[in-house]
């Protein structure tokens, strides 16, 4: 029993001491941290790493498109995944099938297999260091797996309230977004959860894409920082901490949803 | 029952996205990789399976690649399973400090990997990280290293980063496995007085192989995508000891604008997921268990 309590908290302190050395060196000077690193700092905390990144980095433009590549990929591909899903659910015939096959293949490729013709596809159309060229790609690689996970649940809803809907008249635009949508709510927000951390913490694309700073998402220029700040770690944490702001403060509230839709993501992926 | 046909339209805006964006490049990978285009130029020549034979004879970083492949994925696998494994046990009721503990457990899972990158490489640092001090302090100093640098160890650091990235997530995954094991089994095993490793052995542990293969499955699957945390990290080096096929396929097309070869490697590590997945899943099939 002693064990048992004592290893879950090694554990536990093995996630939380790197956290907790992230924040105090956040607010620690590069001298402070070269002379003693886990340590308080002697100067008294202070803000102005965030200050300076704020100063040196076109922080607030990065930020911003972070938030907007992420909300119009995570939305976009819910709908269009909840199209194809409906889509799939309603045929119910062999052409069905077939689509359903055609789209959940691609679960089985890894976005880095496609990176050299993707890259040169988006030179041809003109679509790198552009939101909309991120959000297209980001569309088009997470729809297998929404697709998946989204027409698994819309099979399980009994086929009585489409057929009573069909029979009021409702046509399929109408099915689709008066019953498919708001019973699907559950799975719906799972799979968005999985999708916006996905795509908020996205490197590959943005790496392969985008080489100007106006463009540039979070992660890709927290991965610059390195080559600019070397080992000055109070200003990479600085950079860590606003990231991962978001994302951090949704799991706090979200915690139960958080942990429900990754591992639906994972399990089905 | 008839469906009007503006069902189709349903499908279109997905399937025009995802042909574009996804479908064709998966095939045109598979033909340039007959290739050897430059990614620059307009014109190339078709060189049958020359790109082939070189990556299997005549390149020795990426026969290097798929062994540091193996090693990154062996680690982590086996690590990442039996910590998963071995704390869903102890936090599977759900009481208060159990639920507190799971969700610390999973927060990893939610950082970035440049982000998490950055963590460890302090941790590491030679200098001033935080395993080379705890290991002083505990007059382990003879231990102490350059995690990252010293070429024979780096994939396996690496390796320990990824399992204390994601484990938490498996460790879920676990939890949801065990819960849905009924009560009344244990019970059975208790009256026939089973011991408390008999009733893991024969209740538990047959039960729990359908989680098993989904974390080992998806372990395996993540360890050979890990590029953003690679690529963060070390990027492949030193001297090559960290490349995996990921990032060396980044390296020869954008570094070496290899396209073509590039492309081969491409549908070579496509192969490969392909063939583990088809394993994995034939073995999920296997065993269910039913009860």
């Amino acid at each position: 029993m002693l064990f048992r309590k004592f290893s879950l908290l090694i554990y536990a302190l093995l996630i939380l001491i790197p956290l907790v050395v992230v924040l105090l060196t956040s607010v620690k000077t590069l001298q402070e941290t070269f002379r003693d690193p886990l340590g308080l700092p002697d100067g008294g905390f202070n803000f102005d790493n965030y200050v300076a990144i704020f100063q040196e980095q076109t922080m607030a433009g990065y930020f911003l498109n972070s938030t907007i590549v992420t909300l119009f990929s995570v939305s976009l591909t819910l709908l269009l995944a909840a199209m194809v899903a409906f889509g799939i659910t309603r045929m119910n015939t062999w052409v069905g099938n077939v689509l359903f096959g055609l789209f959940t293949l691609g679960m089985m490729v890894p976005a880095q297999v496609i990176m050299v013709p993707l890259y040169s596809l988006m030179l041809d159309l003109g679509l790198t260091n552009s939101l909309v060229g991120l959000i297209l790609v980001n569309i088009s690689t997470t729809l297998p797996i929404a697709v998946f996970i989204l027409t698994g649940f819309m099979k399980t809803l009994p086929k009585e309230l489409f057929e009573a809907s069909t029979i009021d008249g409702a046509g399929n635009w109408k099915m689709f977004t008066k019953v498919a949508i708001p019973l699907s709510m559950p799975s719906l927000s799972a799979t968005a959860i999985f999708l916006f951390v996905m795509h908020w913490n996205d490197l590959l694309y943005p790496l392969l894409f985008i080489t100007d700073n106006a463009y540039k998402t979070l992660p890709l220029a927290l991965l610059e920082f390195q080559g600019q700040y070397s080992t000055n770690y109070p200003m990479l944490f600085t950079g860590v901490i606003i990231a991962s702001a978001p994302m951090v403060i949704a799991y706090v509230f979200l915690q139960r949803y958080f942990v429900a839709g990754i591992t639906a993501g994972a399990v089905k992926g | 029952m008839r469906i009007s046909k503006s069902i189709y339209l349903f499908f279109l805006p997905g399937l025009v996205l995802y042909s574009l964006f996804f479908l064709y490049p998966t095939i045109s990978a598979l033909f340039y990789s007959f290739t050897d285009w430059d990614g620059l130029s307009t014109t190339f020549q078709f060189v049958g399976i020359d790109n082939y034979t070189r990556a299997f004879t005549g390149d020795s970083i990426f026969q290097k690649t798929i062994g540091n492949n193996l090693k990154f994925m062996l680690t982590v696998v086996v690590f990442q399973t039996l910590v998963a494994l071995a704390f869903a046990l102890i936090v599977i009721k759900n009481t208060k400090t159990n639920v507190f503990l799971r969700a610390l457990y999973f927060f990893p899972t939610i950082l970035s990997s440049v982000s998490v990158a950055f963590i460890w490489a302090f941790i590491y640092d030679p200098s001033m990280g935080i395993l080379n001090q705890v290991l002083e302090l505990i007059g382990l100093d003879f231990l102490a290293q350059n995690w990252l640098g010293n070429a024979n160890i780096a994939i396996y650091s690496l390796a320990i980063t990824q399992v204390w990235f994601h484990a938490g997530q498996m460790l879920i995954i676990f939890v949801a496995g065990l819960q849905a094991i009924p009560e009344e089994l244990y019970e059975v095993a208790k009256i026939e007085g089973a011991s408390k490793w008999q009733a893991f052995r024969s209740v538990t542990w047959p039960l729990l192989a359908p989680s098993a293969t989904i974390v080992v499955a998806y372990t395996t699957i993540q360890s050979f995508k890990a590029f953003d945390l690679v690529f963060a990290m070390t990027g492949g080096g030193p001297n090559n000891s960290t490349e995996i096929i990921a990032t060396y396929i980044y390296e020869v097309a954008f570094k070496s604008y290899q396209f073509g070869y590039a492309s081969s490697i491409s549908v070579i590590f496509m192969v490969i997921i392909a063939l583990i997945t088809y394993l994995q899943f034939k073995a999920l099939r296997s065993d269910r268990v039913s009860y």
